[in-house]
C-alpha cells in the first residue's frame, strides 16, 4: 500500500477491493534462498513453470529464462521436481554461479 | 396469526419470516427443534431456503459466513458445546463483517454433562465480537429475530448478532405467540444488499493478511466504531418495531418497577420472570424492590446503568455463569460501567442457576433479603446460592 490512509478511508474486514492486487506485494522479500538457473542442462520442459506456486518462472518464446525474483519466495519447489538437474538453490547473498 | 409455540419453534418461525437464505445448523439438545422445526417448514412447502446440512458446528458457521459473504441473509442456531466449536469462526464472522443472526440456546458446559438452563456457554463468547441479546419469552424470541436482522444489516454495524434463550425453561415452553405478518415483516426488514460481496463480476481480496505497520489496528477499531454505532440502532429499531408491531422490550435494560427503587435486581434470561413475581409481592409488602433485566450483553449499556445507578440504593446481580478465577461476568461488568460515578451504588454478586439448578421465588427472596439486611453498609460481597454444604 503505498499512501497511508485513515480508519475512515479504508473498507471493512480487511477487503481489498482492487483485484490482482497479489502482484503488488513482492513475496520474493521472504526469501532466504534462491533458485539458480543452469541453462546447458535445461530441456525447457517447463515443468518448473507449472508446478511453481508463484508463477515466478519466466518463459519467453517457449523457453525458460530464468526466475522472477519479486515474486520467488525460495521455496526449492522447482529445483526439487526439476528432472534434469538444471536447477540449484543457493543460499541468498552467497555467489551462485 | 397467533399459534402456540415453544421458544424454538418461534426461532424457526423468525427464521422463515426474515425470509433467510441460507441455513445452515448441526443439531444439538435443545436446540435440536429448531433445525427440525425449520425442515419441517421446508419440506411442507412453506419456507423457500438453502438448508446446508454441515458435519459440525464449526462447519455451520463456516458456511454461514461464506454465505452471508455472498449477500446471503444467513441463519444459523446453536447450543454449549456446539457454540464452543463455533468459537474460532464467531472471530471471522464478526471480523469479516457477515451480519449473521445465530439463535443460542444456553446450555450447561460439560463435564459432567449438563443440558440445562447456564450462560456460561454465550457469556464465554463474549469478546467475539458478535452482538448478544438474552431473551424471557417465545414472543420476544421471534420479534427480537426480526429486529436483530434489521440491526446486524444496517452500513454502520454490520456485525454478527446472538440471540441466547434458556435450555428448556424457554426453548420448550410453550406459549402463544402473534405471528406478525409477512408483508409487515418484508418492509420493515428490507432485503440484505450489503456494498462489498463475493461477486465473480466484481472480483475483490477476502480474508487478506495485513501487516504491522498497515492496518490491522485500523480494521479492529472499525469493528469497535461499528459496536458504538449499533447502541443508537438497537434503540431506533426498537422504538421502530414497536410503531409496526405494537411490541416493545425496553432496549438494552428492560425495566419494571423500578421508579423509586431502593434495591434492583439485575439478571438475564427465563428467570426474569420469576423476578417480576418476587417483585410484586415485594412492592405489595411496601418494600421498594425493582428488575432490570439485562436484554443486550453487548454493546454493553454502560449509560444504561449509570442513569438507573442514580436514584438506588443497591444493585443486585444474579448471574447465571461464572468466570473461573473471578465472579460473574455481568458482575464484574455492572461494577466496572459504575466505578466513575461520584455516588454509586452497592453492588452485590449472586451465582444462581448453574447447570438448570432451580432459580426459584425462594432463590430470589433470599438474594433481597440479603440485598435489604446491607443497604446501610457498603459492604461487597459475592455469593454462590444454595450451594448443598
Amino acid at each position: 500500500m503505498d499512501q497511508e490512509k485513515t480508519w475512515k478511508e479504508i473498507p471493512w474486514g480487511g477487503l481489498i477491493l482492487d483485484a490482482g492486487n497479489a502482484q503488488e506485494y513482492h513475496t520474493g522479500d521472504w526469501r532466504t534462498e534462491r533458485p539458480v538457473h543452469i541453462m546447458e542442462n535445461c530441456k525447457h520442459c517447463m515443468y518448473c513453470w507449472i508446478c511453481c506456486p508463484d508463477s515466478a518462472v519466466i518463459v519467453k518464446d517457449k523457453k525458460m529464462v530464468g526466475v522472477d525474483f519479486d515474486f520467488c519466495k525460495g521455496c526449492g519447489i522447482c529445483m526439487k521436481v526439476c528432472p534434469f538437474d538444471a536447477i540449484k538453490m543457493v543460499v541468498e547473498g552467497e555467489e551462485g554461479d | 396469526m397467533k399459534k402456540v409455540l415453544s421458544g424454538n419453534s418461534a426461532a424457526a418461525y423468525g427464521s422463515m419470516l426474515v425470509r433467510a437464505e441460507v441455513i445452515s445448523a448441526y443439531p444439538i439438545t435443545p436446540q435440536t427443534k429448531i433445525v427440525e422445526k425449520i425442515a419441517d417448514l421446508i419440506a411442507n412447502g412453506e419456507f423457500k431456503t438453502e438448508f446446508v446440512k454441515v458435519e459440525s458446528e464449526h462447519s455451520a458457521m463456516a458456511a454461514a459466513v461464506s454465505a452471508s459473504l455472498v449477500g446471503a441473509r444467513t441463519f444459523t442456531a446453536t447450543s454449549a458445546q456446539g457454540l464452543l466449536l463455533m468459537h474460532e469462526i464467531l472471530h471471522w464472522a464478526s471480523a469479516s463483517r457477515t451480519p449473521i443472526v445465530m439463535v443460542n440456546i444456553n446450555r450447561g458446559l460439560a463435564p459432567p454433562w449438563s443440558v440445562w438452563a447456564d450462560q456460561t456457554d454465550s457469556i464465554a463468547q463474549r469478546d467475539t465480537g458478535w452482538m448478544q441479546f438474552y431473551c424471557e419469552s417465545c414472543q420476544e424470541v421471534l420479534d427480537t429475530m426480526i429486529q436483530l436482522y434489521k440491526v446486524a444489516e444496517d452500513k454502520d454495524v454490520l456485525l454478527p448478532a446472538m440471540l441466547s434463550e434458556d435450555a428448556f425453561l424457554l426453548s420448550h415452553t410453550s406459549e402463544i405467540v402473534d405471528i406478525p405478518d409477512q408483508e409487515k415483516v418484508d418492509d420493515f426488514l428490507g432485503t440484505f444488499d450489503p456494498e462489498y460481496k463475493l461477486d465473480v463480476n466484481r472480483p475483490m481480496s477476502f480474508g487478506s493478511l495485513s501487516m504491522p505497520h498497515q492496518y490491522y489496528y485500523e480494521f479492529r477499531y472499525k469493528i469497535a466504531e461499528a459496536m458504538e454505532n449499533a447502541k443508537n440502532k438497537i434503540i431506533e429499531v426498537e422504538r421502530d418495531f414497536e410503531k409496526v408491531f405494537g411490541r416493545s422490550y425496553g432496549g438494552f435494560l428492560d425495566l419494571y418497577r423500578c421508579d423509586g427503587a431502593d434495591i434492583v435486581l439485575v439478571a438475564a434470561g427465563s428467570m426474569s420472570s420469576t423476578i417480576r413475581i418476587a417483585v410484586d409481592e415485594m412492592r405489595d409488602k411496601g418494600h421498594k424492590v425493582g428488575l432490570a433485566r439485562l436484554r443486550v450483553f453487548r454493546p454493553f449499556p454502560v449509560e444504561e446503568f449509570k442513569k438507573l445507578a442514580k436514584d438506588v440504593k443497591i444493585i443486585g446481580v444474579l448471574d447465571r455463569s461464572f468466570c473461573f478465577g473471578y465472579e460473574g461476568a455481568f458482575f464484574t461488568e455492572i461494577k466496572s460501567a459504575l466505578y466513575n460515578m461520584d455516588d454509586r451504588p452497592l453492588v452485590k454478586g449472586y451465582v444462581v442457576g448453574i447447570g438448570g439448578r432451580d432459580v426459584t421465588l425462594d432463590v430470589i427472596f433470599e438474594i433481597i433479603d440479603d440485598c435489604m439486611k446491607t443497604t446501610d453498609t457498603k459492604e461487597e460481597s459475592f455469593k454462590w446460592i444454595g450451594l448443598k454444604g
